[in-house]
């Protein structure tokens, strides 16, 4: 399985949008070296504007910058670029529609070293409840390229989440993508599990322990968290007895929320592998800190079991 | 007197846009009276005389850009854009109804509103990505920006103070509505922000200090920031709240709130005799 940076893949795909698009602009409140939007200060400084420590007013700048033409991606940790700004990202970007592009870096507990303040459990919900908002959350480094370039064309606010770490290379270079789309990763008939991020790989992995419980296990991966497309949703659920969300995130308001929504009408249960109402904490290791809040196979593969159950 | 004719036409105006102002304060219906009448000599100015606008294009790219950030007093911005002729006059009585193009702060949907401001602090921020836009398109539009004296409790507004400062960003000017009094009292009773001059220019800001009623003063006062270069400006305006109309002058009592009709009356009086005067003075 081959390894890549999210981040890296992001700061890249900035710099080479940067030479495509005069019009694309980057701010950074102080980051730029985790964020790797410095990748796009190295090649376009003029373009590039470092407001200091200060989201809010970095925010606000970018709506301004949207008014006149440009497309601003602001950068920070998913944990500050949610929360910090969100009256800002409200009132300045969501309230308008403008072209302004989110970059929430060392999403959800990717940063496991720096602890609760660092660590983004709910910034999904925060960025999914604004309305105009598209929240994106790619499962890798290839899909986080298409969606730096989907976002470049994209008409209103966008926000994206990204993970410190290296995850496994899932999904094809040569696949199409468009925002909104969700893509089935394996085949299964008995339950489908709907995953985000480093979620999608753990799951994967539950079906491969399933399996030989005599389980087959459909699994999707949702990247686009809003807008969710319930329909598509409803095709992934075709035949299957059980419904379970994965994510690196609160299970209120984030995935999982968002599919229980999207089908409150259908007769099937839905079970939660998610953060469950807790803050983050610090961790020796990113492997170690998944463990501790459940989000590994085990927990996908024994979730999608008792939500079987309640057939 | 240098600016006799033109400041006795724009005394005219600012007396149209405070007629305006209190037609979209109907006996029993609540507005913002008293800071839309602090900032109305400014917005006068700005709009009839300084700023470079296209009567027939509000989003002529060339446009000079106006942004409200303290967005509660938007009535005085509102009568301005009905006189240029932006906004349809019947919007004025239809003012904060359902389904109305006047909403109760800036909304990006009507006509010649630049931003979208209301929760304090985030105007002059968005000032600042307009100004950096516009220069980096080597535009010579200029971003003019109203600012309320308690808005500058909000530390947004000394964030963009400071990114002003670091990017001089010259092609932008603040004005401080500093009419002393705040939603619930006096600055000086509430939230005491003093050595405001000091503040701004340790911010990196030209700082010029006027008589916000006063039309040659604002003039001048526009002029001088427009001369400065490598760094941003601002106006401090001293201006009474409520101005133009003496039941609700130097009062916190109407930074929101419902005129009765005695009041209303009042006003309309108040408004006619200002009329007059600007009349005599042409």
């Amino acid at each position: 399985m081959r390894y890549e940076s999210l981040r890296n893949a992001y700061g890249r795909q900035l710099a080479e949008l940067g030479s495509i698009d005069q019009r694309i602009t980057v701010l950074e409140a102080d980051l730029g070296k985790s964020t790797m939007s410095c990748l796009f200060q190295a090649e376009y400084p003029q373009r590039y504007f470092q407001v200091g420590i200060a989201e809010q007013n970095m925010a606000s700048i970018a709506a301004g910058l949207a008014l006149t033409g440009k497309i601003p991606f602001i950068n920070s940790f998913a944990v500050f670029a949610s929360g910090r700004a969100y009256d800002q990202i409200r009132s300045s970007i969501c309230i308008p529609g403008l072209n302004v592009r989110i970059c929430g870096s060392s999403a959800g507990l990717s940063d496991f070293g720096d602890g609760k303040t660092h660590q983004s459990i709910d910034d999904i919900g925060i960025m999914r409840v604004l309305q105009n908002m598209t929240v994106l959350s790619p499962v890798d480094a290839v899909e986080t390229r298409k969606m730096v370039n989907a976002m470049a064309e994209h008409d209103g606010p966008a926000y994206i989440r990204i993970n410190r770490n290296e995850l496994p290379v899932l999904t094809d270079e040569d696949a199409p993508y468009k925002i909104g789309q969700m893509t089935i990763m394996r085949e299964g008939s008995d339950a489908v599990v709907f995953a985000s991020g480093v979620m999608v790989s753990r799951s994967l992995d539950a079906a491969q322990l399933l399996q030989e419980q005599g389980i087959s296990l459909r699994v999707v991966n949702v990247s686009t968290i809003k807008p969710l497309d319930a329909a598509a949703l409803k095709e992934c659920c075709r035949a299957v007895k059980a419904v379970v969300t994965a994510e690196e995130h609160s299970i209120h308001c984030g995935l999982g929320s968002a599919v229980a929504e999207a089908l409150r009408k259908e007769r099937i249960p839905i079970g939660f592998v998610g953060i469950r109402d807790l803050f983050g904490t610090s961790a020796r290791s990113y492997d170690e800190i998944l463990e501790h809040y459940g989000l590994t196979a085990q927990a996908v593969a024994e979730e999608v079991q008792d939500t079987l159950d309640l057939n | 007197m240098k600016y006799s004719h033109a400041a006795a036409a724009l005394k005219k105006r600012s007396a149209v846009l405070r007629s305006h102002i209190l037609d979209m304060m109907p006996p029993g219906k609540a507005g913002h009276l008293g800071g839309s009448c602090s900032i109305a000599d400014v917005t006068a100015v700005l709009y009839f005389h300084h700023m470079n606008i296209n009567e027939k294009d509000p989003k002529d790219p060339k446009r000079d850009r106006l942004v409200f950030s303290k967005g509660h007093a938007v009535l005085a911005q509102y009568a301005a854009l009905v006189e240029i002729g932006y906004i349809d006059r019947k919007e004025i009585s239809k003012i904060k109804s359902l389904g109305g193009v006047l909403q109760g702060h800036p909304d990006m949907k009507t006509p010649g509103i630049e931003a979208v401001t209301g929760s304090l602090g985030q105007g002059l921020s968005v000032s600042v990505g307009m100004a950096l836009g516009l220069r980096m398109d080597g535009s010579r539009a200029r971003v003019f920006t109203i600012c309320g004296d308690g808005e500058l409790a909000e530390g947004q507004i000394w964030e963009a103070a400071m990114t002003a400062s670091v990017y001089k960003t010259d092609n932008i000017t603040a004005v401080v509505d500093w009419n002393g009094i705040q939603s619930t009292g006096r600055l000086s009773e509430v939230f005491s922000i003093d050595r405001i001059a000091e503040k701004w220019e340790s911010f990196g800001w030209h700082v010029i200090d006027i008589d916000g009623h006063d039309i040659p003063s604002i003039i001048d006062a526009l002029e001088e920031a427009d001369r400065i270069t490598g760094k941003p400006a601002v106006i401090l305006a001293r201006t009474v709240k409520g101005k133009g109309f003496p039941f609700a002058e130097d009062s916190a009592a109407f930074h929101n709130a419902a005129l009765d009709e005695q009041q209303f009356k009042a006003g309309r009086e108040a408004v006619d005799q200002m009329m007059k005067e600007a009349k005599d003075e042409v």
